[in-house]
């Protein structure tokens, strides 16, 4: 099967410091990949090749089967829904409009956008009221869910998460873990997530892929990153992660 | 006469005569005069007061934008012919019609330098004339800085009449007045046609040698608006002014504060020339038709600003190189001192409210565009990504988000604008824009402070109104959200 995006052979350097060195990556669809690492490993300027806001310096990005060049990439772009780890939303926009703005700007009609956000407050596990409040009046995981909302609009084909849950305290978090779990496996769509957490990455991803460096150490599933390490390396990032869940 | 010569005529005679004056009492005076009399021959005329200098008004009559204006012959040859013309009429006429400008009237007087001294003081040593005072070494003298430096002034003069006075001293014009009241010294120099030679009481001392250059006063007239009774309007005025008619105008008008119309009005009731009673605004219509005026200026000076800052802004922010050339730019602009950005500007546009909106406009540009582009540069990271994301045009980027989150930074730098436009556009009274500036220049003229406060008080008070609305306007344009986030 064709993978859903593929990383052919690329590099990044940013100011001359490479951030990526030339890997290749496959995106498989209908699943959930995590990319997984310490700080300055690469995996968000990964995660940003493949909605298209970081340009790779060698090789190409492609997106079902097709080059992601700058020209196509804002059109690609409303088929991807992306949530960051703030939340990215516009502290300008209620809510309702953060969530419709794109919805709006291809035209669909008010009705049509009222009935996907309320088949989203659902899926999100967020009360109506929420809606028309702004940002600023939000809590950290509400705000979360509302990006989360608004990432999913559209019907994306590629979900993509930036530590999506790296600013919330722990009991939130877990929550949210939980809900996200449901919503991947429930929708079916190909998720890409990027945290530091392997605890996280071991409880929503199918496919954990360990960056060092601007490389790709080990990738596979959790049980294969424990049991069968591909090297020093992760062995340590291993047990590091182990401590702090003990 | 052919179709085309009758409109043209006609339309001639629809445009009112333009008569400027410059910004001292005297000119504003001979501009009403020259005014009242082109009325009394059925002629209209306006009178465009206090427009600054000598060049200003020179290079609105050589563009068109005056037809009248009153002049000095030594003027005339020092700063117009810069000295190439001798101060005489008789050179000065031929000179002056090659620039297409016609002596329509040598009023009568003439105002230059000369020495005054206490009348008393006068009588008792019975001095008359300026070769008088050799008998009297003993006499003090204060003059003028400008006269002890001028080519023309003391040195010149003591060789002229081998005057043997040593007690000489340097002092401020209107303090010299004074000095001599109080007995500090006995002789000064003066324009001959002060005001305080009457109000003191003063002798002008005659200049028996002729030393001092010749400043007669004229009315200049603009060749191409010089029809037939125009000329005979003006011709009305040749030699009926004297000198000390034109003392006890300056003394009423700046003295006993009569209106220069009331005054140049009464004048020539005594000359038989009828021009009824100068309806004079009260003060409620005068303030609104300078309020009209300076919200002229500021309106269409602060809507260019906004208009061409907002992209120029945008651009900046948009390229980086770019950016910062415009940005040093506008910041150029804005270290050039307002007064000589308006004066640069009348030789591009002439006088009137014109060279006063643009000379506004370029200095409000730069709050505009800097704060623009200080909002849409201060968007966080993570808010461009996300906006990057959404996969919309680059436009409705910019209209649905980037502006409204650049939004309070935008308001703030239109704010700014427009409080910098209400209190720079007084100074466009002196390019003739009108405006709070005139009762201003008018009030620092003649010394009345109830007059300049006439115009400060209004154009404070119009800033403070304009930053008010400002911030009532930030609560309709500045989003809800944004709001909420600067007050946790």
């Amino acid at each position: 099967m064709t993978p859903l995006v593929l990383l052919d052979n690329v590099s990044r350097a940013f100011q001359g410091i490479p951030a990526v060195l030339p890997l290749t990556l496959a995106i498989p669809e209908g699943k959930t990949t995590v990319l997984v690492g310490p700080s300055g490993s690469g995996k968000s300027t990964l995660l940003r090749m493949m909605v298209g806001l970081v340009q790779p310096d060698t090789g190409r990005v492609l997106f079902e089967g097709r080059p992601l060049t700058p020209e196509r990439a804002p059109a690609e772009r409303r088929r991807m829904g992306l949530v960051l780890q703030g939340g990215g939303l516009f502290p300008h926009l209620s809510a309702e409009d953060n969530a419709g703005l794109v919805a709006r700007y291809l035209g669909w009609d008010r009705p049509r956008i009222a009935a996907r956000l309320q088949a989203l407050l659902e899926r999100v596990q967020l009360p109506a009221t929420v809606l028309g409040r702004y940002p600023a009046e939000l809590s950290g995981g509400q705000r979360q869910r509302v990006s989360l909302l608004r990432a999913l609009m559209l019907e994306p084909a590629l979900l993509l998460l930036d530590e999506p849950l790296g600013a919330l305290d722990p009991i939130t978090r877990s929550e949210l873990q939980e809900d996200l779990r449901a919503t991947f496996h429930a929708l079916g769509t190909t998720v890409v997530l990027v945290t530091h957490d392997l605890g996280e990455a071991a409880y929503l991803g199918d496919t954990l892929v360990l960056l060092r460096e601007g490389r790709v150490v080990q990738s596979g599933t959790a049980e294969d990153l424990v049991r069968r390490p591909a090297e020093a390396f992760v062995e340590r990032f291993v047990r590091a992660q182990r401590a702090l869940l003990v | 006469m052919s179709l085309g010569t009758s409109v043209a005529l006609g339309l001639l005679l629809a445009q009112p005569v333009q008569v400027g004056s410059k910004v001292f009492t005297e000119s504003v005076v001979l501009g009403e005069v020259a005014t009242r009399t082109l009325a009394a021959s059925g002629i209209a005329a306006a009178h465009r007061r206090e427009l600054g200098g000598t060049r200003i008004l020179w290079d609105a009559l050589q563009r068109g934008e005056l037809d009248v204006y009153p002049e000095y012959t030594g003027t005339l040859a020092e700063e117009i012919f810069a000295g190439k013309v001798p101060a005489t009429l008789d050179a000065l006429r031929p000179a002056l019609a090659s620039r297409g400008v016609h002596i329509a009237a040598v009023l009568g007087f003439a105002d230059s330098y000369a020495l005054g001294m206490k009348l008393a003081t006068a009588e008792r040593l019975g001095i008359r004339r300026i070769s008088d005072l050799q008998a009297h070494p003993q006499l003090r003298f204060a003059y003028s800085n400008e006269f002890l430096d001028r080519a023309d002034g003391w040195r010149a003069l003591q060789r002229a009449y081998a005057l043997p006075q040593t007690d000489v001293r340097g002092m401020d014009h209107d303090l010299a007045y004074r000095g001599l009241t109080a007995g500090a010294f006995e002789v000064t120099d003066l324009y001959s046609t002060d005001a305080e030679v009457q109000l003191l009481g003063l002798r002008v001392l005659e200049d028996d040698r002729h030393h001092f250059p010749d400043y007669q006063a004229v009315l200049l007239l603009r060749q191409a608006a010089a029809t037939p009774p125009v000329l005979a309007a003006l011709a009305r005025l040749d030699g009926r002014i004297s000198a000390g008619d034109m003392v006890a105008m300056n003394a009423r008008a700046k003295v006993d504060r009569v209106p220069e119309a009331t005054v140049a009005a009464d004048f020539l009731r005594t000359q038989g020339i009828q021009t009824g009673t100068p309806a004079l605004p009260g003060r409620a219509r005068r303030l609104l038709g300078y309020l009209r005026d300076h919200l002229l200026l500021v309106g269409v000076s602060l809507a260019g600003a906004i208009l061409v800052g907002l992209p120029l802004g945008i651009l900046a922010a948009r390229r980086r190189r770019l950016g910062q050339a415009v940005l040093a730019a506008v910041g150029v602009l804005q270290t050039l001192p307002s007064l000589a950005l308006l004066v640069l500007m009348i030789p591009l546009l002439g006088i009137g409210a014109r060279p006063a909106i643009a000379a506004l406009f370029l200095y409000g540009l730069l709050p505009v565009v800097r704060n623009t582009h200080a909002g849409l540069t201060g968007i966080s990271a993570e808010l461009q990504e996300a906006a990057e994301a959404l996969g919309v045009s680059r436009f409705e980027r910019l209209w649905r988000i980037e502006l409204p989150l650049a939004s309070p930074s935008i308001l703030a730098g239109i704010q700014t604008s427009a409080v910098i436009c209400v209190g720079t556009a007084t100074l466009g009274a002196l390019v003739g824009a009108g405006g709070f500036g005139q009762p201003i220049l008018t009030g620092i003229r003649l010394d009345n402070v109830g007059l300049l406060l006439e115009g400060a008080v209004p154009a404070a008070l119009l800033a403070l109104v304009v930053q008010g609305l400002f911030e009532w306007l930030g609560r309709l344009v500045v989003p809800r959200g944004l709001r909420l986030l600067r007050t946790p």
